[in-house]
């Protein structure tokens, strides 16, 4: 054989579809010969259709519903000071002086710890499980929006300046659109980090949401409706992120030459 | 930072014309180290200043000086004021200085937008100089998208379609080929002639400051002093290829290269490793 030659992109799709199918099919095996023990296994077959009747009876979308509102409302409320502070960190030192320390002393603070503190603050109610998701979303979008500034070529401040640009304008037409690139990766890691605090704190305190599915069916023994939550969590994040590639694409059309 | 060269009246009582850039014993110091040495100096107006030196001579300085992005440590700058509706002065810069998230358009049409000038005016300004520049057909490309003397076009179009008072230029074509840069002089000169704006032009090809100048600035090895000015009397307008085949052009480059040459072996003895 000669030295390995590159394959085609189809093929690597390929594989990259088959290997979970696979893996799928040798867990249904196991499972319908006794390999592996149903109650905390349940092959893929009865898990799927417990999707479907979880689905057609409406439980599943009330559930989907309640944790895709959360995390909207939490990505907002997190993403959009984050930007901006950030913005204003990567362009004022003395900004910079005043965020960064309060900043690198609370992102260390493992978010889920901060579950009670925030149902303290904010009750079992809604603005609780939005309060954790903007929290999550919030430090990797300003920690990359000030990288993403600060990352921009002195040069172009200078052109800004040379060619009059108001502040306000230094925002809009030089420091947002150069940081862009790490804005929209901030997010994306932010996103998963909110996908990961909403199930999290839907586990405590509330009555709907995947999160609450997840740890009700636990508090039940029901395994399958456990296994249907994680899926379509794994599911939603899939989707989120190939939503944000697709954005990223449409609006950093500059970033790939 | 945040230095601003001093805009001021220039006084007009006297015969001559007020110069429009006049320089009195502007000194520029980077910490402790001496940039810029006492530099006294008048331009006048319409007049396309050529400032050649050794590699860290502080030309770019200067001209950073002039366009306001830094301050004299001692000194003083006075700039004419602009006529209403101009900025003062606007910059070719170094390298890459467009925006890569902006279209050939929008980057030519920065100056422009920040000034609020009303888009038709912006449309027939902008399209005028992207059409000189031969740029208008990659109005839409991002600059990605072009090569390096492409987006030199597209700098040079951004600075005049500014229409500012002063045209600020600091080795706009010190990255391209040999071809590319002849084809620029043309345009250049071309784009000069019909609006003769003063033009302070920063490069360390003394081919360059000939084929462009109206005068040309020698200046020392760091600390950057002036070394001599000499005129060029060449005619206008200059067709830079022939340009190049007559004597009276070989004898200027001589000349200069000669009074360069000195300064050139100076800053050369203080590099690291070399014999003192």
């Amino acid at each position: 054989m000669s030295a390995a030659r590159p394959r085609s992109l189809w093929s690597d799709r390929t594989i990259s579809i088959l290997s979970p199918l696979v893996l799928l099919g040798l867990w249904e095996i196991c499972a319908r010969t006794g390999i592996v023990d149903v109650r905390f296994f349940p092959a893929p077959s009865n898990i799927i259709g417990h999707l479907f009747e979880l689905a057609s009876s409406g439980a599943l979308w009330r559930h989907v519903g309640a944790s895709l509102y959360r995390l909207a409302a939490g990505f907002v409320v997190g993403c959009v000071p984050a930007i901006v502070i950030g913005l204003a960190i990567g362009l004022y030192r003395p900004v910079r002086a005043a965020f960064d320390p309060l900043i690198s002393a609370t992102y260390p603070i493992p978010k889920s710890s901060l579950l009670p503190l925030i149902l303290l603050i904010f009750g079992l109610g809604e603005s609780s499980k939005i309060a954790m998701v903007a929290i999550g979303v919030f430090y990797p979008v300003v920690i990359n929006t000030a990288a993403g500034v600060r990352q921009i070529a002195p040069i172009f401040l200078d052109v800004g300046r040379n060619f009059g640009a108001s502040r306000f304008n230094m925002f809009r037409t030089v420091a947002l659109p150069g940081a862009l690139p790490l804005i929209m990766t901030g997010i994306k890691l932010g996103a998963g980090m909110g996908l990961v605090l909403i199930a999290i704190a839907e586990m405590v305190g509330a009555k709907q949401g995947l999160g609450y599915m997840i740890w009700n069916a636990w508090e039940l023994f029901d395994v399958q409706t456990m296994y249907v939550g994680l899926f379509v969590i794994a599911i939603i994040g899939f989707v989120m992120n190939a939503g944000f590639d697709a954005l990223e694409r449409a609006i950093v059309p500059w970033r790939k030459g | 930072m945040a230095g601003q060269t001093t805009t001021a009246e220039l006084p007009d009582g006297g015969q001559a014309p007020a110069p429009k850039i006049s320089l009195r014993d502007v000194t520029k110091r980077h910490d402790t180290q001496l940039a810029l040495d006492r530099i006294t100096l008048d331009i006048p107006a319409s007049t396309f200043f050529v400032v050649v030196g050794p590699s860290g001579c502080g030309k770019t300085t200067l001209l950073r000086m002039l366009a306001g992005l830094d301050a004299p440590s001692e000194g003083q700058i006075a700039i004419a004021n602009p006529e209403a509706g101009h900025p003062q002065n606007s910059m070719v810069f170094q390298g890459d200085s467009l925006f890569p998230w902006m279209t050939v358009w929008d980057n030519a049409a920065y100056g422009l937008t920040m000034r609020n000038v009303p888009k038709a005016r912006i449309d027939e300004v902008v399209g005028h100089y992207l059409n000189k520049t031969g740029m208008y057909g990659a109005r839409t490309l991002y600059p990605h998208q072009l090569s390096g003397g492409m987006r030199q076009r597209v700098s040079i179009a951004r600075a005049f379609a500014n229409d500012p008072d002063i045209l600020l230029m600091d080795e706009p074509f010190s990255a391209l080929d040999e071809q590319n840069k002849t084809l620029l002089h043309e345009e250049l000169l071309r784009i000069w002639e019909e609006t003769r704006k003063t033009v302070v032009f920063i490069t360390h090809s003394v081919d360059e400051a000939v084929t462009l100048g109206d005068r040309i600035m020698v200046m020392t090895a760091g600390p950057g002093r002036i070394k001599t000015i000499v005129p060029v009397d060449l005619p206008r307008p200059r067709n830079v290829v022939e340009l190049r085949h007559t004597p009276a052009y070989g004898e200027l480059v001589y000349d200069i290269w000669a009074q360069l040459r000195e300064e050139v072996d100076r800053a050369r003895s203080r590099e690291p490793g070399s014999k003192a």
